[in-house]
């Protein structure tokens, strides 16, 4: 755990340090402004809707945001060249993977963080609970952990932070429409292709201030997968050949 | 103590290394020396753990790199041909990064960043960012990094390359530094670096080794060419006949101008030289100058490598 606490913020300090990172969160809290200001606040709306709005309009935000951070976990190392330096280390692939994920989610929370002050202002300004804030962020922090999980995965196998983007950004997209093939698809295979759903299934439910548990399972699960995966790739490596 | 036994290493149907053997001493500094493409770096991955081997094993200190991959790594410090190196870091935080990286205890990292950063002569630049740093010290920081942890054993993937003739000078004296405390393998394509550097080389040609030792016991076993000037023309060369001498090879002549004929041959024994004057002189050809073609290791190299089959 040290060494993936070490990497983890050897990784933050990479974000902090570099202006992709900073133009990043500048760049999705300007658009989630205007989003909030545009959509969420307009018109003579309750206080929960309002709320309800800006947590669907913020999930969007946090999905590309997830996409662009984890692009440069490991295609950026392999550009460069410094990936050597954890291959050869005595770290394990695993710890690696978890301490680049811990980064890359810190900073997606700070993301989150920084966005705080919209919800803060309908809570001041009129009736929501403390309980629909808390359901709602860790609905976003939980698809914000799965986007970044499927993002480090596809920085693992792609040769660039472009192509790691593009394919990250379209396995999450076939996530999030899994809906509509579900509505086509009637029986058991229906409901599994139903239940993968990332956005309509499982987030949806968070955004109205309920946490439920199977949601919580499951983007648990996707971030789990992933990231075993990315830790397979980086093990496979060693035996490329 | 370093014990590399029947390595292979395949590139899909490419063969890098065929069956490399051999074994390093503790405190030893040894040289790869191999063309571009010989399988240098392919063979220092593999001991550092990088690569799996297609077949054989490398052990350090008895640890066998498949069984305990891990302590393996722990026990080595790589720098690799490009150094590993993050921009936005100091050098300070850089060396410190690596060493708990590798395993240094938290306790212990400052006082050795201190001693590193001393030995690799960057206390000087200790607080500059990476990236304002020349490749000269870029490649100090690569070797500080590898050897931040204290490891047995220092791999340097071409350390010199890309540096001015100076920086090569303080390079050869910090590799040589290193020998104190760790026991150093070094791979190059420039054999007067192998040369000046390394107390024993191993010379690698299509991912075998096909020599090994000293300068002076590889230079033994390869028969020196030979330069001849003299006095005369092509035609009395010819009558000389001495393509037909035993122990000369190789035999090459030019006509210079002037009357002066050059020969080049290569000549299996001292004896074989001596007769090889004898004839010009007996023939009527003034000899001029006697002396070797070509430099010591260079001539060994491309002897070895000359013909040698994969």
């Amino acid at each position: 755990m040290t060494t993936a606490l070490l990497i983890a913020r050897r990784e933050l300090r990479g974000y902090f340090s570099s202006s992709s990172g900073w133009i990043i969160l500048a760049v999705l809290l300007l658009l989630d402004g205007l989003a909030f200001n545009a959509f969420a606040m307009a018109g003579e709306k309750k206080s929960f809707d309002v709320l309800q709005s800006f947590f669907y309009f913020h999930s969007g935000a946090t999905m590309v945001a997830s996409v662009f951070i984890a692009m440069r976990l490991f295609a950026e190392e392999k550009q460069m060249g410094t990936l050597v330096l954890l291959e050869a280390s005595p770290a394990r692939e695993a710890e690696v993977v978890l301490g680049k994920f811990l980064g890359a989610w810190g900073f997606l929370l700070m993301f989150l963080v920084l966005s705080l002050y919209m919800p803060v202002l309908v809570m001041v300004n009129g009736k929501v609970t403390v309980g629909h804030l808390f359901a709602g962020y860790l609905g976003l922090a939980l698809l914000g952990a799965a986007c970044i999980s499927i993002g480090a995965f596809t920085s693992s196998v792609a040769p660039n932070q472009v192509a790691a983007a593009v394919l990250s950004g379209a396995v999450v997209v076939v996530l999030v429409l899994a809906w509509l093939v579900a509505k086509n698809v009637e029986g058991v295979l229906g409901d599994v292709v139903g239940w993968l759903d990332l956005f309509d299934k499982h987030y949806r439910t968070f955004s109205r201030g309920t946490v439920k548990l199977s949601s919580v399972v499951y983007y648990a699960a996707l971030s789990y997968g992933f990231l075993l995966a990315t830790a397979a790739v980086l093990g496979a490596r060693r035996w490329r050949g | 103590m370093i014990e590399a036994v029947g390595v292979s290493k395949f590139y899909g149907a490419r063969r890098a290394l065929a069956d490399v053997s051999f074994s390093i001493a503790q405190g030893e500094v040894v040289g790869f020396l191999g063309l571009n493409g010989a399988g240098k770096t392919t063979v220092l991955k593999v001991l550092c753990g990088l690569l799996v081997p297609s077949a054989g094993k490398v052990s350090v200190d008895g640890i066998d790199g498949i069984d305990a991959p891990r302590e393996l790594r722990k026990r080595i410090g790589f720098l690799p041909d490009r150094p590993p190196l993050f921009p936005e870091m100091t050098v300070r935080q850089m060396v410190a990064y690596a060493a708990r990286l590798c395993g240094l205890p938290a306790e212990r990292v400052d006082r050795r960043v201190a001693e590193v950063l001393e030995l690799c002569g960057l206390a000087n630049v200790a607080d500059d960012l990476i990236e304002w740093l020349s490749h000269g010290y870029r490649q100090r920081v690569g070797i500080a990094i590898a050897v931040a942890h204290e490891p047995k054993l220092v791999v340097l993937d071409e350390p010199i390359s890309g540096l001015d003739p100076a920086q090569i000078v303080a390079m050869r004296g910090l590799i040589r530094g290193l020998k104190e405390k760790h026991t150093v393998l070094l791979s190059s394509h420039i054999l007067s670096e192998i040369s000046h550097t390394c107390d024993r080389i191993l010379v690698l040609h299509q991912g075998r080794i096909v020599a090994q030792g000293t300068e002076a016991t590889l230079a033994a076993g390869v028969s020196p060419p030979v330069e001849v000037t003299a006095r005369g023309t092509m035609a009395d060369l010819a009558k000389a006949e001495i393509h037909k001498l035993e122990g000369v090879s190789e035999l090459e002549t030019t006509d210079v101008g002037n009357g002066v004929v050059r020969l080049c041959a290569r000549v299996a024994s001292d004896t074989a030289r001596e007769q090889l004057v004898a004839t010009l002189v007996q023939r009527g050809l003034g000899v001029r100058s006697v002396s070797d073609a070509e430099g010591g290791l260079e001539s060994v190299f491309l002897k070895l490598t000359k013909g040698v089959e994969a």
